[in-house]
C-alpha cells in the first residue's frame, strides 16, 4: 500500500470491542509503521474512538491481538503502554488542573526521565525533567504560561499542553482523538503546524474529523465505518475511493 | 430427643448459645445497617446519624414498655415513627447542601449526631436504661438443653421477618425497583423525572424507620445508653463495609457475621473480638480489592458479585 | 494584592503565630498551659488528617486509630523501658507507621465517601480494641502514672508544664518543617497531580496506588509521633482520648482550615479545640448540643461546599498561580475531587445523587 508497509510498529490483528449487542469495532486490521502518520476517518459512530482506546489500552479487546514494536501488547493496561513508548491526546483535554504548566510536562515524563532517581537532587531534577519540559512547552508555544496553573489555561492551550505531555512520555507512537475539536481557526492552524514539525521518530495515528488536517497531515488514511474497516489507503486514493463517499452518504442519511 | 441433640453436638455444645445469640444480634444489625446501605446506595449520603435514629427508637422503647403487649406495640409504632420523622427532618436539613461534596454531608449529618445525642440524654439521663419486655416473653425455654432467653427467640423471628418482607419490597414493588435502579445508576433515575429531594426525603425517612424499629425492638439486646449511637453506626459501617452495596443479601450475611463475631467470637476469644471485626474487614477488602471504587457503589441487588 | 504581597502576608502571620506560641506559657496558668500542649498534639494529628484529606484526596475519619497506637506504645516505652523523648517519639512514630502498614490494605483501593467509612470504622474498631486489651491498654481506665519525660540522654525530666509545652511546640514544629520541605519536592507534585485525576496520573505510567500508600503509612507515622506527645503533655492515656468525636473534630478543624494547607490544619484544629473546652467550660453539660450546632452551621456557612471553599483557599495561598481568570472558573478539585475512574476527565465532580 504505502511505502512504509515494510516496518510495522503497531498491528492491530483482527481487534474487536463489544458493548452488550453493539459491536464497536469489529475485527478491524490496522498497520501502523516506523514514522508514519496515519489518519482514521469515519462518520460518527463509527468506532474511531474506542479503536484509540484499544490500541492505548483504556479498554481491553474482546478478541484479536494488538502488537506493538514486535511485543503481544494486548493484556497490557494502560500505565504499561504508556512506558513502553504509547502516548495519548484525549478529546477533552486530560491535564492535572491545580499544576502548572510546567509542572504538568515534569510529571507526565516523570518515567522517562529516571522516576525517582532522576529527582535525587535539585540539579538533577532541574536538569533531567525542568528544562526539559521548559524546552518542550517552548516548542509547543506554552513558554509564556509555563508558571500558570493549568485551570487556567484556555482550551486552546490545554491541548497545547497535553501535546507537550504526550511528548515528554517519548513516545513512539503517539495517539491523537480530535485534536482539532473545540479549537479556533488560528490555533488549528498552529496545531496543524505543530503535528507537521513532530519528528519523524514519533508515528502518529489521528482520529480527526477535519479532513483538510487529515489530507495535510496523513501518509495514510484509513476509513472505518459502524466498526469494520472500510478501506485503506494514500489520502489521494482515499479522496476519491467510492466506499468512502458510500460510508459518510449512508450515515447523513 | 434434645438430650440427645446435646449429645451429639459435644464439643460444639457451649458455643450453642452464643452462636444463637449472634444470629440474634446479627439480625438486629441488619435491620439497623439496612437504611444505611439504602442511604448510601440509594441517595448517596453517608449518613453519620444512623446511630441517633436507631437510639431514637430504643430510649422511646425504655420510655413507653411497661411489661404489657400493648406498650410494646405502642413503642414500636412511636417508636418507628418519631425515628422517621427524625430521618425526614435530616433529609430536610441535608436539602441546602444536597449539591455539595460528601464531606459537607458528613459534617452536618455528624453535627446532627452530636446534637441529637446530647438532646437524648438530656431528656433520658446519662445512665443506661433498663427495658422491660412484655411478662410473657421475660422468661427463658429450653434450647437443646439450655436455658435460652424467651424474647430473644421471638426476636429472631421478628428480624427474620422483616428481612424477608424487605427483602420482597426491594425485589418485587415499583419502589424497591426504583431503589435497585438507583443504586445502579443514580443519574438514570434522575432522568426518569423523579425529584431527588423526594428521594431524599423517602430513603432517610424509610432508613430512619427500619432504625427505629430495630431500635424498638433491639433494646433489650443493644440497650439505650449515651454510646448506643456510635455503637450501632459503628457496626453498621462494618456491616456496610462487609456486605457491599445495595445487595439485601450481602447486607444480611455481612450482619451475621459480624453478629457471630460479636457473640461467638467473644465467647471464643474475649479480647480478640474487635480484631476480628478488622480481619474480617480486611480479608472481605482484600478479596475485592481491585477495581473497588467501581464494583463497591455498583454491585448488583440480589446480585451474585 | 500581589502574588509576592500576598505570600510576605501567610509567611508573616506564620512567624507571628510562631512569637505568640512560644510565649504563651508564660502569659497564661499552668492548667491553661497544659491544656494549649494537648491542642498542639490535635493540631499535628490535624495535620496527618489534611496531609490525607486534601493533599492525597483520601478523606479520613480514621486518624486515630494510628494516633492511639503511637500514643499507646510511647506510653509502654515510658512506663518500661525509657523516659527519652528521642525513644519515645520514634517508638510512636513507628508505631503509628506500621498501624498505618495493616491498614492500608482496607483504605488505598476505595475512594471517597467509601474512604470516610472505612476509616471511620477502622478508627472506631481500634478504640474499642483499646478499651477490651486490658492487659496492654490498661482497658477503659486507661494507663496512668506515666513518668516525666526527659527530651534527650542526660537532660533533666521535664517537670513543670510549661517545659513539656515547649518541649511538644520544637517536636511539632520540627515535624511540620520536615513535612512542608518533603511536600515541596517534586514528590508533592505527583501526589497533587494524583489527586487532580487519577486517571491521567496512572495513564502516565504512576503508580498511584502506591504513592496514596506510602503518603498513608506516612501520615500514620506523624499521628504516631503526636500520641508520642499526647503521653509527654497529658503523662496518662485513655480510649477516651481517641473517640469518634475526636475524629470528627479533626475533620472539622481541617476542613475550616482549608484541607489542603498544613498550616490551615494546624490553625484550624486548635480553633475548634479551643471552641470545644471553651464550650464546656461555658455550659457544662451542653457543650455536645452546642458543638453539634457548630458543624450544621459549619456545613451551611461555606457557600461552594467545603471542598470548594478550600481549593479556593489553596488557590489564594498558592500564590505562583497567575490568577488570569477568576478562581470561580475552575474545575472542583477539592476533596471529593478525585474523579472516579472511568468518569470523564475534567468532568466536575458532583455528588451523582445529585446531577440534575
Amino acid at each position: 500500500m504505502t511505502a512504509f508497509a515494510t516496518t510495522p510498529l503497531l498491528t492491530a490483528e483482527a481487534v474487536v470491542r463489544r458493548y452488550g449487542s453493539l459491536v464497536a469495532v469489529d475485527r478491524v486490521d490496522l498497520r501502523v509503521a516506523d514514522g508514519e502518520r496515519h489518519a482514521l476517518i469515519g462518520p460518527n459512530g463509527a468506532g474511531k474512538t474506542t479503536l484509540l482506546d484499544l490500541i492505548g489500552g483504556a479498554t481491553r479487546v474482546d478478541g484479536g491481538r494488538i502488537r506493538f514494536d514486535g511485543r503481544d501488547i494486548t493484556r497490557l493496561g494502560p500505565a504499561r503502554r504508556a512506558r513502553i513508548g504509547i502516548g495519548r491526546i484525549h478529546q477533552r483535554p486530560a491535564v492535572w488542573p491545580s499544576l502548572t504548566a510546567v509542572e504538568n510536562v515534569v510529571v507526565a515524563g516523570w518515567h522517562q526521565a529516571g522516576g525517582f532517581r532522576g529527582v535525587r537532587t535539585r540539579a538533577r531534577y532541574r536538569r533531567r525533567l525542568r528544562e526539559p519540559a521548559m524546552a518542550l512547552l517552548d516548542r509547543v508555544g506554552l513558554a509564556g504560561v509555563a508558571s500558570t496553573t493549568a485551570a487556567h489555561l484556555s482550551h486552546g492551550e490545554r491541548r497545547q499542553l497535553e501535546i507537550a505531555m504526550a511528548l515528554a512520555g517519548r513516545p513512539r507512537l503517539l495517539l491523537l482523538d480530535e485534536p482539532a475539536a473545540g479549537l479556533s481557526g488560528v490555533e488549528v492552524h498552529r496545531l496543524a503546524e505543530l503535528l507537521a514539525e513532530l519528528p519523524r521518530d514519533v508515528s502518529v495515528l489521528l482520529v480527526e474529523h477535519r479532513l483538510d488536517l487529515v489530507y495535510a497531515l496523513a501518509d495514510t488514511v484509513t476509513v472505518l465505518h459502524d466498526g469494520r474497516l472500510v478501506t485503506s489507503g494514500e489520502p489521494d486514493e482515499i479522496r476519491n475511493a467510492p466506499a468512502v463517499r458510500r460510508a459518510y452518504a449512508e450515515a447523513v442519511r | 430427643m434434645m438430650l440427645q441433640a446435646a449429645r451429639v453436638l459435644g464439643p460444639v455444645d457451649p458455643y450453642l448459645i452464643p452462636a444463637l445469640d449472634g444470629v440474634a444480634y446479627g439480625l438486629l444489625l441488619f435491620v439497623a445497617a439496612s437504611g444505611l446501605v439504602f442511604c448510601f446506595g440509594v441517595a448517596n449520603i453517608l449518613n453519620l446519624a444512623h446511630g441517633l435514629l436507631y437510639a431514637i427508637g430504643a430510649y422511646l422503647a425504655a420510655a413507653l414498655l411497661d411489661g404489657g403487649w400493648g406498650s410494646l406495640l405502642l413503642a414500636l409504632g412511636v417508636g418507628t415513627l418519631a425515628a422517621a420523622g427524625a430521618g425526614g427532618l435530616l433529609a430536610g436539613l441535608l436539602a441546602p447542601v444536597a449539591r455539595r461534596d460528601h464531606l459537607t454531608q458528613a459534617l452536618l449529618t455528624f453535627g446532627v449526631a452530636l446534637a441529637g445525642g446530647a438532646l437524648l440524654v438530656t431528656a433520658f439521663g446519662p445512665d443506661s436504661l433498663p427495658v422491660r419486655i412484655p411478662a410473657a416473653l421475660d422468661r427463658s425455654v429450653e434450647v437443646a438443653g439450655h436455658r435460652y432467653a424467651a424474647y430473644r427467640l421471638v426476636f429472631i423471628g421478628v428480624a427474620a421477618l422483616i428481612a424477608v418482607l424487605l427483602w420482597l419490597a426491594v425485589a418485587k414493588t415499583r419502589a424497591g425497583m426504583l431503589v435497585r435502579a438507583a443504586v445502579d445508576d443514580a443519574d438514570m433515575v434522575a432522568c426518569l423525572g423523579v425529584n431527588p429531594a423526594r428521594i431524599r426525603l423517602g430513603v432517610l425517612g424509610a432508613a430512619g424507620a427500619l432504625a427505629g424499629a430495630a431500635g424498638v425492638l433491639g433494646a433489650p439486646i443493644i440497650g439505650p445508653a449515651p454510646t448506643t449511637g456510635d455503637t450501632v453506626l459503628l457496626l453498621s459501617l462494618v456491616v456496610v463495609v462487609l456486605g457491599g452495596l445495595g445487595s439485601v443479601q450481602g447486607t444480611l450475611l455481612a450482619a451475621l457475621a459480624v453478629g457471630e463475631i460479636q457473640s461467638l467470637g467473644v465467647a471464643l476469644a474475649p479480647t480478640a473480638a474487635p480484631f476480628l471485626l478488622f480481619a474480617a474487614m480486611a480479608l472481605v477488602l482484600a478479596v475485592r480489592a481491585r477495581g473497588l471504587p467501581g464494583r463497591f457503589l455498583r454491585l448488583r441487588p440480589g446480585g451474585s458479585t | 494584592m500581589t502574588p509576592a504581597a500576598r505570600r510576605w502576608l501567610v509567611r508573616a502571620g506564620g512567624v507571628g503565630l510562631l512569637l505568640v506560641a512560644i510565649a504563651l506559657p508564660w502569659s497564661v496558668d499552668a492548667y491553661t498551659t497544659s491544656l494549649f500542649a494537648r491542642t498542639l498534639v490535635l493540631g499535628l494529628v490535624g495535620v496527618s488528617v489534611a496531609l490525607l484529606t486534601g493533599l492525597a484526596g483520601l478523606p479520613t475519619l480514621g486518624q486515630t486509630g494510628p494516633y492511639a497506637a503511637g500514643a499507646y506504645a510511647s506510653a509502654l516505652v515510658a512506663m518500661h523501658v525509657s523516659s527519652v523523648g528521642v525513644v519515645q517519639v520514634l517508638t510512636g512514630a513507628a508505631a503509628g507507621a506500621l498501624f498505618a502498614l495493616l491498614t492500608v490494605p482496607l483504605v488505598v483501593y476505595a475512594r471517597g465517601v467509601v474512604v470516610l467509612m472505612i476509616t471511620l470504622a477502622i478508627g472506631e474498631l481500634t478504640v474499642t480494641a483499646a478499651g477490651r486489651w486490658t492487659s496492654v491498654t490498661g482497658g477503659t481506665d486507661g494507663l496512668a502514672g506515666i513518668p516525666a519525660i526527659q527530651p534527650v540522654w542526660g537532660m533533666a525530666p521535664l517537670a513543670s508544664d510549661r517545659a513539656r509545652y515547649l518541649y511538644t511546640l520544637v517536636v511539632v514544629g520540627v515535624v511540620i518543617a520536615a513535612m512542608v520541605m518533603l511536600l515541596r519536592t517534586p514528590a508533592g507534585l505527583l501526589l497533587r497531580a494524583s489527586r487532580d485525576d487519577e486517571a491521567r496520573t496512572r495513564a502516565s505510567g504512576h503508580r498511584v496506588t502506591g504513592y496514596l500508600a506510602v503518603t498513608f503509612v506516612g501520615a500514620g507515622a506523624v499521628a504516631g509521633i503526636a500520641g508520642s506527645l499526647l503521653i509527654t503533655a497529658q503523662q496518662y492515656v485513655s480510649p477516651a482520648d481517641f473517640g469518634f468525636d475526636v475524629s470528627a473534630l479533626l475533620l472539622l478543624g481541617v476542613v475550616i482550615g482549608g484541607a489542603a494547607s498544613i498550616g490551615g490544619a494546624i490553625v484550624g484544629t486548635a480553633l475548634v479545640i479551643a471552641v470545644r473546652d471553651w464550650l464546656s467550660g461555658l455550659l457544662p453539660g451542653y457543650a455536645p448540643l452546642l458543638l453539634g450546632g457548630l458543624f450544621v452551621l459549619t456545613a451551611y456557612l461555606f457557600p461552594r461546599g467545603v471542598a470548594g471553599f478550600s481549593t479556593e483557599l489553596a488557590n489564594l495561598v498558592r500564590s505562583r498561580s497567575r490568577g488570569r481568570t477568576g478562581p470561580g472558573d475552575r474545575p472542583g478539585t477539592g476533596i471529593q475531587g478525585r474523579p472516579s475512574r472511568g468518569e470523564p476527565v475534567g468532568a466536575a465532580p458532583v455528588s451523582s445523587g445529585e446531577t440534575r
